[in-house]
C-alpha cells in the first residue's frame, strides 16, 4: 500500500517535470540587441584566399609566428580551425565545378551568446559594441563554453598548467576601446574590401542591396542574419553554405533560448517539491498514528470483551456452584427426611414384633 | 526598478538571479512555516 | 598463529595489492595531470572539451549516487519504514559518491582552486552549469550531515549526533529537491548544444530523462551494493539489516521496474515529437534502440519477472544490467553520440591517462567506503541509539 503511493507520486512528479519544460522564460518580451552595435560582413564572392586578414589578426595581438609564413598558401589545402595562435583563419573550398572559395572563420560574435549563456561565472559578455568578450581573471576553466559554442569557436590552452585560459576573436574591442587601432586588424588589412566593419543594421543593408544587384552571383540568404538568433558577423556567398564549411542546420534559438524552458522549470522544483514532500511525510505520519490508534483501541476493546467473558464465566460457575451447593442442601435435607422417615416406620415395626 | 535590457542573455543573468535568491528563500520559509503551522500538534 | 603474522596475511590481500597498484599509479597521475597541465594527460582538444572525467566521473557518478536520495525519501518521507537499516549504507555510497566526483572534477577544471568563484566572486545565473555546481555543493552538505550521526556514534559525540538527527526529515525533503534539480540539471547542460548531439539523443526532455533514470539507477546501486558488500561485510552486519534485505530486494525491484517503464514511454515521446523515426534505421538508430530495450525495456521486464518469481540471483543480475545501462546512457549523450558529425579522426577516445585517473578515484571511493563500513555503525545500529527509529 505504501509503496504504491511512492511509485505513483514519484509518476506524477515526473509528468508534471515535463509538461513544465514547454514554459518559456523572458515570457512575451523580445529583445533587439544594442542599437548601433558594430558587426563585420564577409563577402565570400571577393575574397581570393590571400591570408592577409589572417596577417592583421596576428600582428594586432601580437601572437607568436606560425611555422609556415603567412604567404605560404600551400596551407589552405588541408581545413583548419582556430588556434591558441589563431584567432582567425581562411579555409579553401573546391567547388564541383573546379572553382574555389574561401571562407575566413573566426568567433561571430553572436547577439545571444551561447558561450555566455553556458559560463558559470558569466565570464563572457555581449558588450554594446558588439563584441562578445572573455574575461580571464574569473574563468574557472570549465570549458562549458566550448561544448555550447555552436560555431567551435573557443580554444583553450591545454598545455598550461597552472593559469589555462580560453582564447578566441574578441572583434579588437580591447584596441579599439584604448584607441590603437579603429577597425579590427583582420579587416584593415583586407586588400579585396572582402570584410567591411560597421553598424550591422548598415551591414545587413549592404548584402541586401549587393544580393539585389547580382541575383545570380549571390545566394539569397545572408548567413547570420537569423543564426542561433543572429550574429554580429554576416556572411554572403555565392555557392550553399555547406560548401564552404557552414553549418546550415544551427537553427534560429540562441543558446540563451534554448536552456530558457529547462531554466524556469529549476525556480518551480524548491518551492513545490517541498509542499509535495513534506504533504506525503504528513500523511504518511497522519496514516501511522491513526493505524496506531486503531491497533491501540483494538488491543483495548481485546482486553474489554475478554473481562467481560471472564466476569460472565465466572458469574456462571458461581451460579452454577449456587445450585450445585442448594441441591446438595436439598438432596441431603431429603436425605435426612427419608432416612428420619425410615427409622420411625423401622421403630414402629420393632415395637409390633415385641 | 527600471532597468533596460538590451539582450535576453542580460535579462535571464538579472531574472535568475532573483529567481536563486527566491528559491534559498522559500526553503528557509518552508521550513519555519511547517513549524508555525503543526506547532500546537501533540505528538 | 602469532599476531605478526595474522597482520602481514591481512596486509598483502589481492584486494590491498590492487588498490595499493592503482594508488600509487594515481599519484604519480595526480602529479603529472598538475604540473604539466591537461594537455600532457589527456586526449582532450579544442573539438573536444570535455572526456571521461564528466562523461564517466562526473555524469555516471551522480547518476549512480542517486541511492542516496531514493532510500531516504522512500524510508523517511514514503513510510517504507521498516526498511531504515538500509538508509545508512545508501547515505554513505551517496556521500562518498558526491564526494569523489567532486575530487575528480578538480582534475578536469583548468583551475581548481577557483571552484568556488561561481559563488563568491561573480555567478553565471544562466548557466545550466551554475545549477549543478551549487546543487552539488549543496546536496553534498546535505549528505554529509546525513551521514555524520554514524560518524558522531562513532567518535561519541552525543549531544551534536541529537541534534542532526532531529533534523533528519528536512534534510530529506532538501535531499529530494537538490537531487531533482541537479540530476536533471546534468541532462540539461546539453539542451545548448543541439546542433551538436545526435537528434536521437537530443531531446527538450533530456533533464526529464536524466532525473527519471536516476530513480532507476538509485535503486539498481543499492541493489547492487547490497550484492557486493554482502560478502566481505557480512561479520558487521546486524540481524535486522540481513533480516530485511530480501525484502528491500523486491521492493526496490518492483520500484526500478515501474520507473523502467515510465522511462522507456518518456523515451519513445521524445522520439515522436521530434518526428525521428526514420532516424531508428540508421546505424545511430540502432544503437539507440539497442541501448533503449537492451538496458531499459529488458531490465524493466526482468525486475518484475524477479520479483513475481521471488528470484533474488535474477534481481541482483538485473541490477548490475540497469547500472550499466545507465553508464552506458551518459556516456552516449555526453561523448558517443555527442559530436557525431565530426570526421572520425577528430573524434575523442581517452588516454590510458584519463582512465588511470578515473581508476584511481574508483579506488579511493572503495578503500574509503571499507575503510568506513568497517568501523562505524553503517551496516548495523550503535547499541547506544537502537530503539530510536
Amino acid at each position: 500500500m505504501k509503496r504504491r503511493n511512492f511509485l505513483g507520486l514519484m509518476g506524477a512528479a515526473g509528468i508534471s517535470a515535463t509538461l513544465a519544460t514547454e514554459a518559456q522564460a523572458g515570457g512575451n518580451i523580445h529583445f533587439e540587441g544594442y542599437p548601433g552595435s558594430k558587426g563585420v560582413l564577409f563577402d565570400a564572392t571577393r575574397c581570393i584566399g590571400c591570408r592577409k586578414c589572417e596577417v592583421g589578426c596576428n600582428e594586432v595581438n601580437n601572437l607568436p609566428k606560425p611555422a609556415k609564413p603567412f604567404d605560404d598558401l600551400t596551407v589552405l589545402d588541408t581545413e583548419r580551425r582556430t588556434q591558441n595562435e589563431a584567432y582567425t583563419v581562411v579555409n579553401k573550398y573546391v567547388q564541383e565545378d573546379g572553382t574555389t572559395v574561401f571562407r575566413k572563420i573566426q568567433c561571430m560574435h553572436c547577439l545571444e551568446p551561447s558561450c555566455a549563456s553556458a559560463c558559470f561565472v558569466s565570464a563572457f559578455a555581449k558588450q554594446p559594441s558588439g563584441a562578445v568578450t572573455y574575461d580571464e581573471s574569473v574563468c574557472v576553466g570549465c570549458r562549458y563554453c566550448m561544448v555550447a559554442c555552436p560555431f567551435e569557436i573557443p580554444t583553450y590552452t591545454y598545455n598550461d598548467p597552472i593559469t589555462p585560459k580560453v582564447v578566441k576573436c574578441d572583434l579588437c574591442d580591447a584596441n579599439i576601446k584604448a584607441g590603437r587601432i579603429a577597425v579590427p586588424g583582420c579587416v584593415s588589412k583586407c586588400p579585396k574590401e572582402a570584410l567591411i566593419f560597421g553598424e550591422r543594421d548598415e551591414l545587413l543593408k549592404i548584402a541586401r542591396n549587393r544580393i539585389e544587384a547580382a541575383p545570380d552571383k549571390y545566394l539569397d540568404h545572408i548567413y547570420g542574419e537569423r543564426e542561433m538568433g543572429g550574429t554580429s558577423w554576416l556572411y554572403l556567398s555565392g555557392v550553399p553554405f555547406k560548401q564552404i564549411g557552414m553549418r546550415e542546420d544551427l537553427g534560429v534559438q540562441s543558446g540563451p533560448e534554448l536552456t530558457s524552458g529547462a531554466l524556469s522549470v529549476v525556480a518551480m522544483v524548491p518551492a513545490l517539491w517541498p509542499l509535495l514532500l513534506a504533504g506525503v511525510y504528513g500523511m504518511t505520519k497522519r496514516t501511522d498514528k491513526i493505524n496506531k490508534k486503531e491497533k491501540a483501541d483494538a488491543v483495548a476493546e481485546a482486553i474489554a470483551t475478554t473481562q467481560d467473558k471472564a466476569k460472565a464465566d465466572l458469574k456462571t460457575a458461581m451460579e452454577r456452584a449456587q445450585a450445585d451447593k442448594e441441591a446438595t442442601v436439598k438432596r441431603e435435607v431429603a436425605k435426612a427426611l427419608e432416612e428420619a422417615a425410615k427409622a420411625a416406620e423401622e421403630g414402629e415395626k420393632e415395637e409390633e414384633g415385641a | 526598478m527600471h532597468q533596460i535590457f538590451y539582450t535576453l542573455q542580460d535579462f535571464m543573468l538579472y531574472t535568475k538571479g532573483w529567481a536563486y535568491i527566491l528559491m534559498g528563500t522559500s526553503l528557509v520559509v518552508f521550513v519555519a512555516y511547517w513549524k508555525f503551522l503543526f506547532g500546537r500538534d501533540k505528538d | 598463529m602469532t599476531t605478526e603474522a595474522i597482520s602481514k596475511k591481512s596486509l598483502f590481500t589481492p584486494f590491498n595489492v590492487i588498490a595499493g597498484l592503482i594508488l600509487a599509479l594515481g599519484a604519480v597521475l595526480t602529479v603529472w595531470r598538475f604540473t604539466q597541465g591537461l594537455g600532457a594527460v589527456t586526449n582532450l582538444d579544442n573539438n573536444n572539451p570535455w572526456g571521461i572525467w564528466i562523461g564517466f566521473d562526473l555524469l555516471c557518478g551522480v547518476a549512480l549516487a542517486a541511492g542516496g536520495y531514493v532510500t531516504s525519501s522512500a524510508v523517511y518521507l514514503f513510510g517504507m519504514k521498516k526498511h531504515h537499516a538500509a538508509v545508512r549504507p545508501a547515505i554513505l555510497t551517496a556521500f562518498l559518491g558526491y564526494l569523489f566526483v567532486v575530487v575528480a572534477l578538480n582534475y578536469d577544471l583548468g583551475r581548481p582552486l577557483r571552484l568556488p568563484y561561481p559563488f563568491v566572486v561573480q555567478s553565471g545565473t544562466t548557466s545550466m552549469l551554475f545549477e549543478v555546481g551549487l546543487c552539488v555543493a549543496l546536496y553534498l552538505t546535505v549528505l554529509f550531515l546525513e551521514f555524520s550521526p554514524a560518524a558522531l556514534e562513532w567518535l561519541g559525540y552525543k549531544r551534536l549526533r541529537n541534534t542532526i538527527h532531529k533534523c533528519t526529515i528536512a534534510l530529506t525533503i532538501f535531499g529530494v529537491v537538490l537531487s531533482t534539480l541537479h540530476q536533471s540539471s546534468l541532462g540539461a547542460l546539453y539542451l545548448i548544444a543541439p546542433s551538436k548531439l545526435h537528434p536521437l539523443w537530443y531531446s527538450t526532455y533530456l533533464p526529464t530523462f536524466f532525473f527519471v533514470s536516476s530513480a532507476a539507477a538509485g535503486m539498481s546501486m543499492v541493489m547492487l551494493e547490497g550484492w557486493l558488500s554482502h560478502k566481505p561485510f557480512h561479520n558487521v552486519m546486524s540481524d535486522e539489516y540481513l533480516g530485511q534485505h530480501d525484502d528491500l530486494y523486491y521492493g526496490f525491484a518492483k520500484g526500478a521496474s515501474w520507473v523502467l517503464l515510465g522511462y522507456v514511454f518518456i523515451k519513445v515521446i521524445g522520439v515522436a515529437v521530434d518526428n525521428e523515426w526514420s532516424m531508428l534505421a540508421s546505424g545511430w538508430g540502432q544503437w539507440f534502440l539497442f541501448e533503449l530495450l537492451g538496458f531499459a525495456l529488458l531490465p524493466s521486464l526482468l525486475y518484475a519477472i524477479g520479483a513475481r518469481e521471488r528470484n533474488l540471483k535474477l534481481i541482483r543480475w538485473t541490477a548490475l544490467l540497469t547500472v550499466v545501462g545507465i553508464v552506458l546512457n551518459r556516456l552516449n549523450v555526453s561523448l558517443i553520440a555527442f559530436n557525431y558529425h565530426l570526421p572520425s579522426e577528430m573524434r575523442y577516445f581517452p588516454s590510458w591517462q584519463e582512465v588511470g585517473v578515473t581508476l584511481f578515484v574508483c579506488t579511493m571511493l572503495v578503500v574509503t567506503f571499507k575503510f568506513i563500513v568497517t568501523r562505524m555503525p553503517i551496516f548495523y545500529d550503535h547499541p547506544e541509539y537502537k530503539d530510536e527509529h
